[in-house]
């Protein structure tokens, strides 16, 4: 955090200054390792294991906070009897299809109900929910349809609050743990017992009803085979300790872009619509009833889902429309399976995807396996890049590495290319969502230079110009281009969009076209429009709530009044959890909502954050039978958006890749899974065979020997990502000047390399080399009671611009996590040699010399 | 020039008279420093930003003189970064107005070996003309008998350092097409 978020981790230090104590896991050793209590270097890839050890701990030393997890989370539910756990399947859960690559998630049910997710794999039940209606799913990845024999319908589920049922999650959790013991985390993650029970002891005495602890992960954690079940763990631990909807709790994600929030809630992802509505999967006969009977929730706030998604269809398609044509639900494209950016490349070497966007992103050296991505758009036929400079995504087809190896020819590319300048933050209006859920409005300084625009201007253009060119079409296809509500005001020379009135679209207004103050008050009958419902309010009054800038001096520690976070302005989730089940704080220090009797009519949620909960709902107060939606919620339900208002230690429905966190080895590991037979996730995404994306063989697998050691790749202070934004700026090549990678002294003297010489590193995938870094920071680990090494590989550079390097990304595979589709590059292994690597075609020979040496073929690695 | 004032011109005569024994500050000053004032102070105007790069979301502030941004600094009112920026903030100047920027429109040509120049507005309507074609042939009615309303043909990726409106913008109009490949840093 100290590396990546420097400013943000202020205010660590200012907890630790008033005395809290900070635990820092990493493989290296960095700035934040400097200023922490605690620096625990692991192997990179055995998170679960740690944090599955740190779960057990407390389940055996009782040090969970039982009131929270009995009132609020679904400790106490019972499952059903067919359930089988890793502990009864050698490491796999039940349901499981090795031919198809999925599990059948119905026995993951409580006993006595169904229960819908509030996110991740909602289409997973589609048909049991829908009442038929089968699915397509020729690519069915991360779909997991069920065979049928769920419970339809949604009873309610069996309880058992003394937490001794055998089969409630309190107990199947504790059986499932069991085996994360200190001796197995030495062994499987190298952290030595004695500095393990310093990290048990200083979570579980900083929790409880006076204190709390906070998580804080960069977004590494996601990119794993297991990269969900990493921060489910998290969740689970949490939870346990009741450390959820309480201040100085909490799971932050440290997120590494501007607007990367902004960017999944207002999503540019093929799964979501805005509001992480999810994108309709293709099914028979599927109108909006029955979507949103599929995928909504019987209880809490996403039984209101038809509102949402017909104030977000009325916002798109405007007096289009109508309840008559169900508001141009048929207008939404389907999905069959998924469409992710790794399977977008897929399609544009199999010849289907034709034309590519890149908006602010330089896929050809900063997405996973960089050389499929370039192969990729050699095989296009047009491609439009909007950025700064000439990024590597712009200019692979003069001088990419497939030039120099004589892959690629520049005369045979046929790739049409359009290179379009971009607007920087200083020349546009416009909102970013900070990791925290803020939006914070910039205002545009200047103009533009020269050709550059916004990519508001852009899209809205470009849009423009296509309606013009389709206008009187009466092709059926076109319709909902030309039915597009696309009228947005411009000014200036330049004809820039007003920001502000797409932001008033996203928040949204009523039939007499006056701007929404909350989500509460969108209509399933199309009164109202609203671009992303969790948006609302943001444009409330007519003022854009985003721009209020209160020096945060002249407010109290919320500062509320800087900026604004969504949902309705609260700045920290599900805060009804901050109070016991009476309504009190559990403790005075704690406080942050609570219920005030005397307040209002009858009593009012109050206190210094906006509670997170509806104001006037008693904690006493119990649903009527008949009731759905948010008034199905008890009093005590704190978790709004879940279908059951609890915090899930145990996930019943949404994952595809089992009901709870269990430890696999990464896709590409020189160790065997100590804890269970199973080697790798059995669900993991791996993508069709492809000769430059092979995998290698893993623990005693014969060759695994090859690649032993471990590497994973991080960001630097200094550089940006992909290096787009920070390659080409003097000051920050000045600092960071060239590629390189980090090594601890012994793998230095083991291997013959030399401080500031050169290394070559070999993956199944490329050869790479970097400038040598020998440093102390990189802690050599006794795993399965052999030495390991791991090499730091800081994955910014490129060819191009000041500050140059080979790319990381070059030696890594597409193996991805089930759930989101996101590749393993934190955690995978390689062999590092001294010297330059060869250049030109004796590279290629390289890399086919080692996976001859490792025996690897298309099979490799691929085993369920 | 008179003695005293001359006398008074030598810093080492400052330092041991004056307030700065160490010579660090007024002592060292020259008579031409003495007269530089901050780039900010001339400033025309000053205009509430945030930083570009990571999520933390410092606020910046942007000095903008003669409609030329000169300077950005942090801003001090911010609750979240209280005036500080890290290395990459402190350098958005050099992002925002550094000679590595591109502001003109390049072109390559199916095959070509170099750059060509095309204007924006000639590259607009050639793009369009593109998105409709291929749209149209990677045009998919329905898959497996399944209604699907889409074409496979066009993708877009990026997102997460451009603002809300604008992704609001590319996943309606790109939803509107039929296009569904949209993708977002967020998954990488």
């Amino acid at each position: 955090m100290a590396e990546c978020h420097p400013v943000g981790f202020q205010w660590v230090m200012e907890a630790k200054a008033r005395g809290a104590k900070l635990i820092h896991v990493d493989p290296r050793f960095t700035r934040t390792s400097a200023l922490a209590d605690l620096h625990v270097p692991l192997r990179a890839g055995t998170d679960i294991a740690f944090l599955g050890g740190i779960i057990n701990y407390v389940l055996r030393q009782e040090k969970y906070f039982r009131d929270y997890i009995v009132a609020y989370s679904n400790a106490p539910m019972i499952l059903r009897e067919d359930f089988r756990d890793t502990e009864d399947l050698a490491g796999v859960f039940s349901g499981l299809d090795t031919d198809s690559h999925s599990y059948d998630s119905n026995s993951w049910q409580y006993e006595g109900s169904e229960v819908q997710a509030a996110s991740g794999e909602r289409d997973q039940e589609y048909e049991e929910r829908s009442d038929g209606g089968s699915s397509v799913t020729e690519a069915a990845r991360g779909e997991a349809h069920g065979a049928g024999g769920a419970v339809i319908g949604e009873g309610e589920p069996e309880r058992d609050e003394t937490l001794t049922h055998p089969r409630c999650v309190f107990q199947v959790l504790k059986r499932h743990y069991a085996r994360y013991t200190p001796e197995m985390v030495e062994r499987i993650c190298g952290v030595p017992q004695e500095l393990f029970r310093q990290v048990c002891e200083l979570v579980t005495e900083n929790s409880g009803r006076e204190r709390t602890t906070a998580f804080a992960y960069a977004v590494g954690w996601t990119q794993h085979t297991v990269g969900v079940q990493y921060i489910r763990a998290a969740s689970v631990l949490q939870t346990l300790l009741g450390n959820i909807g309480r201040p100085g709790g909490g799971i932050l994600a440290l997120r590494g872009h501007a607007s990367i929030q902004g960017s999944t809630d207002i999503p540019t992802l093929f799964n979501l619509l805005p509001g992480y509505i999810p994108m309709p999967h293709a099914h028979q006969n599927q109108d909006l009833e029955a979507f949103v009977e599929a995928e909504a929730t019987h209880k809490g706030y996403w039984g209101n889902m038809r509102s949402y998604l017909v104030s977000l269809l009325k916002a798109y398609w405007g007096d289009a429309a109508t309840a008559e044509n169900d508001f141009c639900f048929d207008y939404l494209p389907r999905l069959t399976g998924s469409h992710s950016t790794y399977e977008t490349t897929m399609a544009q070497l199999e010849g289907v995807c034709k034309g590519y966007f890149l908006i602010g992103e330089n896929p050809a050296v900063g997405n996973a396996n960089s050389k499929l991505m370039r192969l990729g758009m050699a095989n296009l036929d047009w491609l439009v890049v909007r950025d700064f400079s000439l990024i590597e995504s712009a200019t692979w087809w003069k001088d990419g590495p497939e030039i120099e190896t004589g892959e690629l020819r520049t005369e045979d590319i046929g790739t049409e290319v359009f290179f379009l300048p971009a607007a920087a933050h200083t020349e546009k209006d416009g909102s970013f969502t900070n990791t925290q859920r803020l939006l914070q409005w910039h205002h545009q300084a200047v103009e533009p230079p020269g050709e550059a625009r916004s990519d508001l201007w852009f899209t809205y253009h470009l849009g423009r110009i296509i309606r013009q060119k389709l206008a009187g079409s009466g092709d059926e296809m076109d319709r909902p281009v030309l039915d597009l509500a696309w009228d947005y005001p411009t000014k200036g020379r330049l004809a820039e969009p007003d920001a502000e009135a797409v932001l008033a679209e996203v928040n949204g207004h009523d039939a007499e076209g006056n701007p929404l103050s909350s989500y509460e008050q969108l209509k399933p009958d199309g009164s109202t429009a609203c671009g992303c419902w969790i948006y609302c309010g943001v444009y409330a009054d007519g003022v854009n709530q985003a721009a209020r800038r209160k020096p945060g001096r002249e407010q109290d520690w919320v500062a509320a009044e800087w900026a604004w976070a969504w949902p309705a302005n609260r700045r920290i989730l599900y805060n009804r959890a901050s109070a016991d089940p009476g309504g009190r704080p559990w403790s005075e220090r704690k406080a942050l909502v609570w219920w005030d009797p005397d307040k209002g009519e009858q009593g009012e949620w109050t206190g210094h954050d906006v509670p997170d909960f509806k104001k006037d709902k008693a904690p006493d107060h119990e649903p009527a039978e008949d009731a759905s939606g948010p008034e199905a919620l008890s009093g005590t339900d704190p978790f709004i958006m879940q279908a059951d208002g609890k915090a899930w230690l145990y996930v019943p429905s949404g994952l595809t890749d089992g009901p709870l966190p269990a430890h696999y080895e990464p896709q590409d590991s020189p160790f065997p899974n100590l804890l269970y037979d199973q080697q790798r996730n059995p669900v993991r995404q791996l993508l069709p065979p492809h000769p430059d994306n092979r995998y290698q063989p893993s623990g005693d697998e014969p060759g695994s020997g090859v690649f032993p050691y471990v590497a994973t790749t991080y960001r630097l202070t200094e550089h940006h990502t992909a290096g787009g934004m920070s390659r080409w700026q003097p000051y920050l090549a000045e600092l960071q000047p060239e590629f390189f990678c980090e090594v601890s002294p012994e793998l230095a003297a083991e291997r013959g390399l030399a401080h500031t010489g050169w290394a070559t590193i070999v993956s199944a995938r490329g050869v790479i080399e970097a400038r040598v870094l020998v440093t102390d920071r990189m802690t050599p680990l006794t795993v399965h009671g052999r030495r390991l090494h791991q090499v730091g590989l800081p994955y910014h550079w490129g060819p191009n611009g000041y500050s140059t390097g080979d790319a990381a990304n070059e030696l890594l595979h597409l193996s991805l996590d089930p759930n989101t589709h996101i590749q393993e590059t934190k955690a995978f292994a390689v062999d590092i040699r001294a010297g330059r690597r060869p250049r030109g075609p004796a590279s290629l020979a390289l890399v086919r010399a080692y996976r001859i040496r490792a025996g690897i073929d298309e099979h490799t690695g691929t085993e369920p | 020039m008179g003695v005293r004032t001359w006398i008074d011109s030598w810093p080492v005569y400052r330092q041991l008279t004056g307030t700065d024994p160490l010579g660090r500050g007024a002592a060292a000053k020259s008579g031409h420093s003495a007269r530089l004032t901050p780039r900010v102070a001339s400033a025309d105007r000053v205009v509430k930003s945030v930083c570009p790069y990571c999520a933390v979301g410092c606020g910046q502030n942007v000095y903008v003189q003669d409609e030329k941004v000169t300077q950005i600094e942090g801003d001090p009112d911010s609750p979240i970064s209280r005036g500080r920026l890290c290395p990459k903030g402190a350098a958005s100047l050099q992002l925002t107005t550094g000679d590595a920027r591109e502001h003109q429109v390049l072109y390559r040509r199916p095959h070509g070996t170099e750059w060509e120049r095309l204007d924006l507005d000639t590259a607009m309507d050639m793009i369009a003309d593109r998105v409709i074609a291929t749209r149209r042939d990677g045009w998919q009615w329905e898959a497996d008998g399944t209604r699907t309303r889409r074409t496979l043909g066009i993708a877009s990726l990026g997102g997460a350092t451009l603002d809300n409106e604008e992704n609001y913008l590319i996943k309606k109009l790109f939803t509107a097409l039929g296009a569904i490949q949209i993708e977002n840093q967020a998954r990488v």
